[in-house]
């Protein structure tokens, strides 16, 4: 029988073994040494913020994986040695395989901060960070006040944590605006809004320079480049994150900063795959980049890839984009393609509410008209109706017009469609 | 998720102490609760009405002015920070002395009503339901009972704690709409028009009927006592029953087909209505293995076929052998009727009735049903139609061999009281705000039916976009692994789910939402997550069928 083994226990990996467990009768093991079971990452923030508890973040129970004849391994793989297919485990223990996939997930970017190592300067990616972060700040009183570095989606959800808990939380941030590197402007700013009025103290344009230690190699305090130095417990790192894959430097498969895997998800060595964060495509996807460290992205890698494994050879190809995100109470979602600058030839329709708290931002073809993609905070929208409309190329003025077709709030809540229909009509008969 | 990982310390600490208004909150709450303490340990206090009304407003602006310091200076949004590390809210300490209160207060209420001073054979009444006479008197002309003084209990819970949710929730048009309807059914209803009713006539007594209340959870709807005090009311009470009846076969059936058993467990039900009001904080307690999934269906649809062999057997028991019934008080007929309802007529229709009911679920639902469901459901049948035609050959006055006292009596004193008052709301902090409309209430059974084989209602999740956090699953307080279902895209059809839109409401990435739809493609169970190309979307749908 066919041994499949995994690294990694995360959605990718274990994806991939519940789709192979469907198609066919392999063995499959998952090798992690992060946790026993199989937990959501993406809940890590709910447990420090006492939402739920750890258990509530694992999908399955716990004989979900003897029921499904899926092998877990509780060990951290030091080496593979794809010439003899074998992996080595810490514990000494090695596992052959017919065929290995590689779903290791990723760290957290470190670019060489001085004191980036000291004791409460760390990331939030594994269990352990979770675990680490209990020690470092636990509450107000150990931990007086926190920095976090960094502008993305794990930036703002620690500074929430850390918010749920009344420590004091200052956010250095490069960009003008909160993620103003994916967000358009007027987003941007709404959401840095949104943080502020949370009494997170938001620095814009700014970056830190140093870490300071004290006596016992602790961190005391943060220099920034305008020369700010920040008394702080606690450093949270959330520059982006980068595949982890250093234990395979001695192997043979070919990595740049990712695993370079094909559009069959296959490394440079047969028989070994990579899926998720950790992989890099060789030729990236339409607009997508070549690693793509987002969950829905591990997901569908890990259903593309048992097809290949059980042998119906199937290419990465997914669909359009879409993700979400929360930022404290505000929901997002996209569908398609917004560019933070509307790209050539394309323009952006803007519409805010008075709330400050829901918007809607779609990018267009200015000659064509066509519908490109749609941003949307406060307002739920379904998968489902833009994926057809992105597949039909609708236009712009279709979209507008239907969007209440696409509403998914719940029942009562206030629809701003015809405000939107309204703002939208203005503003077209202005430019024209 | 029945086997829990112990082994991780991820303790973190309660976010912080009370603040001034929280403790004087709690101070006016406890004051007003130490009225009730001192009227129960026969403290004589002058101006009755007055100290109740003391007591009742310190403690409902206790409640309020708590929840309004805990989220008023907060933005509206979900609030559940700190829930698992606080004692209350995660059975902690203190989590169990409320358990153990409530739990007492619901023994001496049902069983030993003369401890809380319910005056017997005419005699005053003292203590506790003593402080409560007048209040009643006021709405009724009549002194208080422990009913009467449960009944006011209730619904200043339901109606502070209801502004507790509305505060909570006040970002969510769906919670406060809904926490508004079952606030109002609990005051005028199940409070204010029964007890006013009763009053009015003071030669007859029009029964306290609670309109809403609805057999089976109205379990005594069909009791001699009952349907002899509406008969002998004429036209009145006559509709009344027959409203009563056509509340279980035309209205109850209709509403659910339209929008699903929300309309009556998180809209209208006064049971519901303390769950979802004085319950919300502990609706995260509910149990979401599926080894409780099982029980609960063995549980509450066996107490649903005891109820409606209770029922049979109450009925039976008064209908006459031939077709005069008579209406005796005081040893003499006052009033007698020409009826069909013989005791042998009766069971015939029972039986008949019931048999239909099993075919036509079997012809046009049974790909529907689980193995379990099905074995379960022909078991039920075989045991009330086996009991039916022991009785007729056996030809004894007893139906179903026991004496249908000792079955009423048990079905009263099990379910009505020990299940749903003392487990069911004693047990709040201990087993979730729902163990009893999740193991044992047979109206939310009977709805569950309902609204598995033909309702419109369903929760339907959005595409690709569940990241299977949990939290959907950790909030439901009906106990459903909601995330199981989002992560697969799969429509939610479930029996049990009472619709309160929790789920919807915690979910981070907006999945989730409650929906009456047509009801082909309702269970989808072939649905694939969105987001691959075309053709490998339906290679996943085949493997999924």
């Amino acid at each position: 029988m066919e041994h499949i083994v995994i690294i990694g226990n995360g959605i990718a990996g274990v994806t991939a073994a519940r789709h192979i467990r469907k198609l066919s009768d392999k063995r499959i093991t998952i090798i992690s040494a992060e946790s026993e079971f199989f937990f959501s990452r993406t809940a890590l923030m709910y447990v420090y913020m006492g939402h739920m508890k750890f258990e509530h973040t694992q999908p399955y129970e716990n004989d979900f994986w003897a029921k499904n004849r899926i092998e877990l391994v509780h060990d951290y793989v030091h080496t593979v040695e794809t010439d003899a297919k074998k992996v080595h485990l810490n514990s000494g223990r090695d596992i052959m395989y017919d065929k290995l996939i590689l779903a290791t997930g990723s760290i957290s970017n470190k670019f060489g901060w001085p004191g980036q190592d000291l004791e409460g300067v760390q990331g939030l990616v594994s269990r352990q960070d979770l675990e680490q972060l209990e020690i470092s700040a636990p509450n107000n009183k150990v931990c007086k006040r926190a920095v976090i570095i960094g502008g993305g989606l794990i930036g703002v959800e620690l500074a929430e944590m850390m918010a749920s808990r009344q420590i004091p939380v200052t956010f250095l941030i490069r960009e003008k605006g909160f993620w103003s590197g994916v967000l358009p402007m007027p987003n941007a700013e709404m959401i840095s809004r949104h943080v502020r009025s949370h009494h997170i103290d938001l620095r814009e344009e700014e970056e830190m320079a140093q870490i300071i230690a004290d006596d016992s190699g602790k961190v005391k305090s943060i220099i920034t480049k305008k020369g700010d130095v920040i008394p702080c417990d606690f450093v949270g790192i959330c520059a982006g994150v980068r595949p982890r894959i250093e234990f395979l430097e001695n192997s043979s498969i070919e990595l740049q900063r990712g695993i370079m895997v094909d559009r069959y998800l296959e490394t440079s060595v047969k028989d070994v795959y990579a899926i998720g964060d950790c992989a890099q495509q060789r030729e990236p996807v339409g607009e997508r980049k070549p690693i793509e460290a987002v969950w829905y992205t591990g997901r569908m890698m890990g259903e593309a890839l048992a097809q290949t494994i059980c042998g119906n050879p199937t290419k990465w190809n997914p669909g359009h984009w879409f993700n979400s995100a929360k930022f404290f109470d505000i929901e997002y979602q996209t569908y398609g393609w917004v560019w933070s600058n509307p790209k050539e030839g394309h323009d952006h329709f803007h519409w805010q509410h008075a709330d400050d708290k829901r918007a809607v931002t779609i990018e267009y073809d200015l000659a064509t008209r066509k519908f490109i993609g749609i941003n949307t905070f406060g307002i739920r929208m379904k998968h489902e109706v833009f994926d057809v409309w992105l597949s039909n190329s609708k236009t712009v003025d279709h979209v507008v017009e239907n969007l209440d077709k696409a509403c998914f709030n719940p029942e009562f809540f206030e629809k701003p469609f015809k405000k939107i229909k309204q703002a939208f009509t203005t503003i077209q008969q202005i430019k024209a | 998720m029945s086997i829990y990982q112990r082994n991780m310390s991820l303790t973190g600490e309660p976010p912080k102490a009370l603040s001034t208004t929280e403790k004087i909150a709690s101070a006016s709450g406890m004051v007003g609760l130490f009225i009730l303490v001192l009227a129960f340990f026969n403290v004589n206090l002058p101006w009755k009405g007055a100290w109740l009304t003391a007591s009742l407003v310190l403690i409902s602006s206790g409640i309020i002015t708590f929840a309004r310091a805990q989220y008023s200076h907060k933005q509206a949004g979900i609030k559940n920070d700190g829930v698992w590390f606080k004692d209350l809210s995660s059975r902690g300490f203190w989590g169990w002395v409320l358990a153990i209160f409530l739990t007492s207060f619901y023994i001496v209420l049902y069983f030993f009503p003369a401890t809380l001073g319910q005056g017997t054979d005419g005699a005053a009444n003292t203590g506790l339901i003593g402080l409560f006479d007048p209040l009643s008197y006021l709405l009724k002309g009549q002194a208080a009972s422990q009913w009467f003084v449960y009944g006011t209990l209730y619904t200043v819970a339901i109606l502070s704690f209801g502004i507790k949710f509305i505060l909570k929730y006040r970002h969510n048009s769906y919670e406060v709409i809904r926490t508004g309807s079952v606030m109002f059914f609990q005051t005028t209803f199940a409070f204010l028009i029964p007890e006013i009713m009763a009053g009015l006539n003071s030669t007859k007594d029009l029964p306290y009927y609670d309109l809403k209340n609805v057999w089976p959870l109205n379990y005594y709807l069909f009791e001699q006592w009952n349907v002899n005090a509406l008969l002998v009311n004429g036209s009145l009470g006559m509709t009344m029953l027959l409203f009563g009846i056509a509340s279980i076969l035309v209205i109850t059936p209709i509403l659910t087909y339209k929008y699903g058993k929300r309309w009556y467990c998180s809209w209208v039900c006064g049971c519901g209505g303390l769950a979802e009001t004085a319950g919300d904080s502990f609706r995260q307690l509910s149990d979401k293995s599926t080894g409780a999934w099982k029980i609960e269906r063995w549980l509450v649809h066996s107490v649903l076929v005891f109820a409606v062999i209770s029922t049979v057997g109450i009925v039976h028991s008064y209908l006459p052998k031939n077709n005069i019934y008579k209406i005796w008080e005081d040893g003499a007929v006052v009033k007698q009727y020409e009826t069909f309802f013989t005791q042998s007529n009766f069971l015939i229709l029972v039986g008949v009735g019931l048999t239909i009911i099993f075919a036509l679920i079997w012809i046009f639902r049974r790909n529907e049903l689980k193995q379990d469901a099905r074995y379960g459901a022909i078991g039920f049948l075989f045991t009330i139609l086996a009991f039916i035609g022991i009785h007729f050959m056996a030809g004894t006055d007893n139906l179903f061999f026991f004496n249908h006292g000792a079955v009423k009596s048990a079905y009263g004193f099990l379910i009505g009281a020990v299940f749903s008052g003392v487990i069911g709301t004693g047990f709040y902090p201990i087993l979730g705000n729902r163990a009893w409309c999740r193991f044992g209430c047979p109206m939310a059974a009977i709805l569950g039916l309902q609204q598995r084989l033909f309702s419109k209602f369903r929760i339907t999740t959005n595409g690709g976009q569940c990241i299977s956090c949990g939290n959907c699953s950790t909030y439901c307080e009906m106990g459903i692994d909601v995330r199981s279902y989002a992560q697969k895209g799969e429509n939610i059809v479930r029996a049990s789910c009472v619709g309160c839109g929790i789920c919807s409401a915690v979910c981070p990435r907006g999945v989730l939402k409650l929906e009456n739809g047509p009801l082909e493609g309702r269970i989808n169970s072939d649905a694939v997550l969105l987001g691959q190309e075309p053709d490998l979307m339906e290679l996943l749908s085949d493997n999924k069928n």
